[in-house]
């Protein structure tokens, strides 16, 4: 568990491709069966035990910890299991000389352990990690091994120790369970190459680079289709039939994750042979649902009916990879449309439809679609785009990002100048720095003009602007309320901030009456002072009834 | 008599009213009593200071021969008397010539630590209990989530690191004064036998730890015509370089960070670090709680970092404990990565 847990760590700190697979198949290689085989596992998400919830292991450090220090510590750390993992005493009496767990015994005794024997057993496992090992075990068993590696990346490091195609790998995969020695035996030589192609593989999506002004001089629209960006997540519908005659539908993300045990609903409505590239949606009444929406179903962990009801799951298309059996890549996008066209209508199923292509003859015409997409047919689903995907309708569907074919063109935001209010310390990533910031605009009070909260942003910074906006609420503190401080905030003095966001609905919940859609910290404006600030007025304004 | 008529916080630092003297002066005063050499206790312009012949040089080194009106050398547990108040000086194990400061008068004695640190460190003098009625101690790492581990296996990662990737140059950013030496002691001390490289702002202090003897092998300065033949070997850095053009000329480069806040994650990865290396030249929260105990003090007065995880932990072991509040250190020595912005004067090489 130690040296898994190490590779861990250091993929958890290495943002470079390379040097991840680098780290990966340097574990692979230095690392015995069956290890090696659940570490790949853990890394594919192909696991399967019952996870630990988070009260239990609350309940651990409770028993073990003063709770005023867990609880500044935890306000510290900002994550549950790296606070307990850093904090686990060293535990009482003599020590013992039992080495720490393995991967493999991990993995193998909670799939049969029971609820009620958990506690024991996890505390017998942290009494003998470092905090490391800790972390590590405690990512595992909540199921929260969050560590930037896909599935496509870990297979890819795998091939690796062979000189083989990524792909190779996706097409035996489907076949293979924990802890794959036949998987490695064959990628290093040692053995036949394991049975099973797989109907229904991920390929690494085509991806966008964002248009500049000055890109437009440069091209002629004649040569580009324009579709609406939805607002949802990008995924890849593959599905087809095993030699035997069974079905596979898999939903994977933009990074090869399956997500389709999500999305029992979409898994039937998948009834081709071949592979769609579309957008994922929550539609409620042909009406297409903003990303909130679809976050809360994604948020949920367990697929109940009811969800599955209130949240129906939808395909959006954009292009088509392949079908019934041919893969379609190589052709140009124009042809690919017209193949998809036909496909989705072959579905014959309203959880699928297509994404339409928006018309235009110039970039201007095209602009005013984008600053205006319920006028240019998007209709009420206005509100679900996210701006333009303009496409080259010569371009083949080329992996990752490549150079001068598909643009996006994101709509603008806009921005309002805000006051900073209070601040919480942050988690995840930004936790331990005052990272969660409330601010507000003026509005006539009582006893003249006052601020109200109109938002909170938690985006938008620089990791050097996180810095010195947790010094200035640090050093300009005027109230604490728990995790909450109150910062300066009067006329002449307080902080600026200009605060971009998508979109504004009336609020009952708000105090100020509105809320912002996808708020973020735009500029900190150092300059401006607080009374100069934006008033409730300037978003009024911008309100639709 | 109450501790405050000794020593009371004020908002230029800690003063001593019998002697008239302040410790660690965050603003220019007539006379200054200075731990060690970090920016956030050791600042110019005083009248007179006093304070290790180590910590003086140091000083002269950052800020010139004149940083100070005029200077007296404190030699190591012999007392100093001004005003009837007398002032020792004991190793506080921080970096090299760091103290704390024992303030005796009229029976009382309150001992002003500074920053320390137990582990052991060939780069400074080892840390001496001095037992005492109040203990003034920092709290940087003031919370039970720090536990420095052993820092031969934090440079054993760097090793193994430099093993994987040959060609890339490893940067490994640490604090000019102390941490950089500290970490060059602790890379040799692991078998690294090629020549170390550094920044020129880091210059200066380690030819001065060099001159105090202590060995620190081959270290070279960058020189910018070798930054390209530079994979696979290590390079110190300074905190505010390691983002800026400085490093990004460097082949392919990992950057690495020796820190005790390397120790949480966000902090680490706030900082863009690839490779966190949790190495700490303060206490952490056992050698914190530790040291409370061994001075045998009955009243612990808190300085800066995280105050109420340690004065919550005094009152459960029914020692008196109070934050003092001072204001303006914890900016050198271990600032916290996101206070690290790129500095835009750097020296060229
Ligand atoms: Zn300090
Ligand atoms: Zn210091």
């Amino acid at each position: 568990m130690n040296r898994f847990a190490a590779l861990l760590d250091r993929l958890a700190y290495e943002p470079r491709r390379n040097a991840k697979l680098a780290l990966i198949a340097d574990h692979f290689r230095s690392t015995p069966d069956p290890e090696r085989g659940f570490a790949l596992a853990a890394m594919t998400g192909a696991l399967s035990f019952r996870n630990a919830k988070a009260g239990l292991i609350r309940g651990l450090i409770a028993e073990r910890t003063d709770p005023v220090l867990f609880g500044l510590s935890y306000d510290y750390v900002g994550d549950l299991s790296e606070t307990v993992a850093l904090m686990w005493p060293a535990p009482e009496g003599p020590a013992r000389n039992e080495p720490p767990p393995t991967l493999s015994e991990v993995v193998t005794t909670l799939a049969s352990t029971s609820k009620t024997a958990l506690p024991r057993i996890l505390a017998g496992w942290l009494d003998h990690l470092d905090e490391t090992g800790r972390w590590a075990l405690l990512k595992l068993i909540t199921g929260a091994l969050r560590i930037g590696v896909s599935a496509r990346l870990a297979k890819t490091a795998v091939a690796a120790l062979g000189d083989r195609d990524p792909d190779e790998i996706e097409l035996v995969w489907p076949g293979l369970k924990p802890p794959y020695e036949e998987l490695f035996a064959w990628v290093e030589g040692r053995g036949p190459r394991p049975e099973a192609i797989d109907p229904a593989p991920f390929r690494p999506p085509m991806l966008a680079h964002g248009i500049e002004d000055e890109d437009f001089a440069k091209l002629d629209p004649a040569d580009f289709a324009a579709e609406w960006k939805w607002d949802g997540i990008r995924v890849q519908a593959a599905a087809g039939t095993l030699p035997d005659g069974r079905r596979v539908a898999r939903l994977y993300s933009r990074t090869g994750e399956d997500i389709s045990a999500a999305f029992p609903d979409l898994a039937e409505a998948m009834s081709f042979n071949g592979a769609i590239d579309g957008e994922l949606l929550v539609l409620r009444e042909g009406r297409v649902q903003s990303f909130n929406v679809l976050q809360q179903r994604l948020n949920r962990k367990q697929v109940t009916p009811a969800m599955l009801a209130d949240f129906p799951a939808h395909i959006r298309a954009y292009d088509l990879i392949v079908a019934d059996g041919e893969d379609l890549r190589d052709r140009p996008f124009a042809a690919r449309r017209a193949l998809l066209e036909a496909f989705v209508g072959s579905i014959g199923s309203p959880r699928v439809d297509l994404s339409p292509l928006v018309p235009f003859d110039s970039w201007d015409a095209l602009a005013a679609s984008r600053l205006d997409p319920a006028s240019a047919a998007a209709g009420e689903d206005a509100e679900a785009i996210e701006g333009l995907m303009i496409k080259q309708l010569q371009s083949a569907y080329m992996p990752g990002r490549p150079k001068g074919l598909w643009y996006k063109w994101k709509r603008d935001p806009m921005a309002v100048d805000c006051v900073l209010m209070y601040a919480q310390r942050g988690h995840g990533k930004r936790s331990s720095f005052y990272s969660d910031f409330t601010f507000g605009v003026w509005r006539a009070g009582p006893s003249g003009d006052e601020l109200v909260p109109v938002g909170k942003a938690y985006f938008g910074f620089t990791d050097e602007e996180l810095g010195q906006l947790d010094r200035f609420v640090r050093n300009n503190t005027i109230n604490r309320f728990g995790p909450v401080r109150e910062v300066v905030h009067s006329a002449t003095e307080g902080l600026v901030l200009e605060i971009a966001f998508e979109g504004l609905q009336r609020s009952t919940r708000h105090k100020s009456g509105v809320a912002m859609r996808f708020p973020r910290i735009a500029r900190i404006r150092w300059d401006k002072p607080p009374g100069e600030a934006d008033r409730i007025e300037a978003l009024e304004v911008r309100l639709k009834d | 008599m109450r501790p405050d008529d000794l020593l009371q916080p004020t908002p230029r630092g800690l003063y001593c009213p019998p002697a008239d003297v302040y410790i660690d002066p965050v603003r220019s005063v007539e006379r200054a009593l200075i731990t060690h050499g970090h920016s956030d206790h050791a600042r110019p312009g005083h009248g007179a200071v006093l304070a290790t012949a180590a910590t003086l040089k140091i000083m002269a080194i950052r800020y010139g021969e004149n940083f100070a009106g005029t200077v007296q050398a404190a030699d190591w547990g012999r007392p100093v008397t001004i005003n009837g108040v007398t002032f020792t000086f004991h190793p506080a194990g921080h970096i090299l010539g760091s103290a704390q400061i024992a303030v005796s008068w009229k029976g009382l004695t309150i001992v002003a630590s500074g920053d320390y640190k137990r582990g052991r460190d060939p780069t400074a003098e080892p840390f001496e209990v001095v037992p005492c009625d109040v203990f003034i101690t920092e709290a940087t790492f003031g919370l039970p989530v720090f536990r420095h581990p052993d820092p031969a296996a934090e440079v054993a990662k760097l090793l193994a690191s430099l093993r994987l990737f040959p060609d890339r140059a490893h940067l490994v950013g640490a604090y000019a004064l102390g941490k950089a030496q500290r970490v060059m002691s602790l890379v040799r001390a692991a078998g690294w036998d090629q020549p170390i490289y550094m920044h020129g702002a880091a210059e200066k202090l380690t030819r001065f730890y060099e001159a105090e003897g202590i060995d620190l092998g081959e270290v070279r300065l960058v020189k910018a015509a070798d930054r390209k033949a530079l994979g696979g070997a290590v390079l110190l850095c300074l905190p505010g370089s390691m983002k800026d053009v400085w490093a990004r000329r460097f082949p392919d480069p990992v950057t690495a960070f020796a820190s005790g806040w390397m120790r949480v994650r966000a902090r680490a990865r706030q900082g863009g670090v690839e490779l966190p290396l949790i190495i700490s030249d303060h206490s952490d929260w056992d050698e914190l709680r530790e040291t409370i105990r061994e001075t045998g003090a009955s009243e612990v007065w808190v300085t800066h970092g995280q105050e109420d995880a340690l004065v919550h932990w005094c009152g459960t072991v029914g020692l008196k404990a109070r934050p003092l509040r001072l204001v303006g250190y914890g900016e050198e020595g271990e600032a916290e990565p996101a206070d690290l912005a790129p500095a835009s004067t750097e020296p060229a090489a």
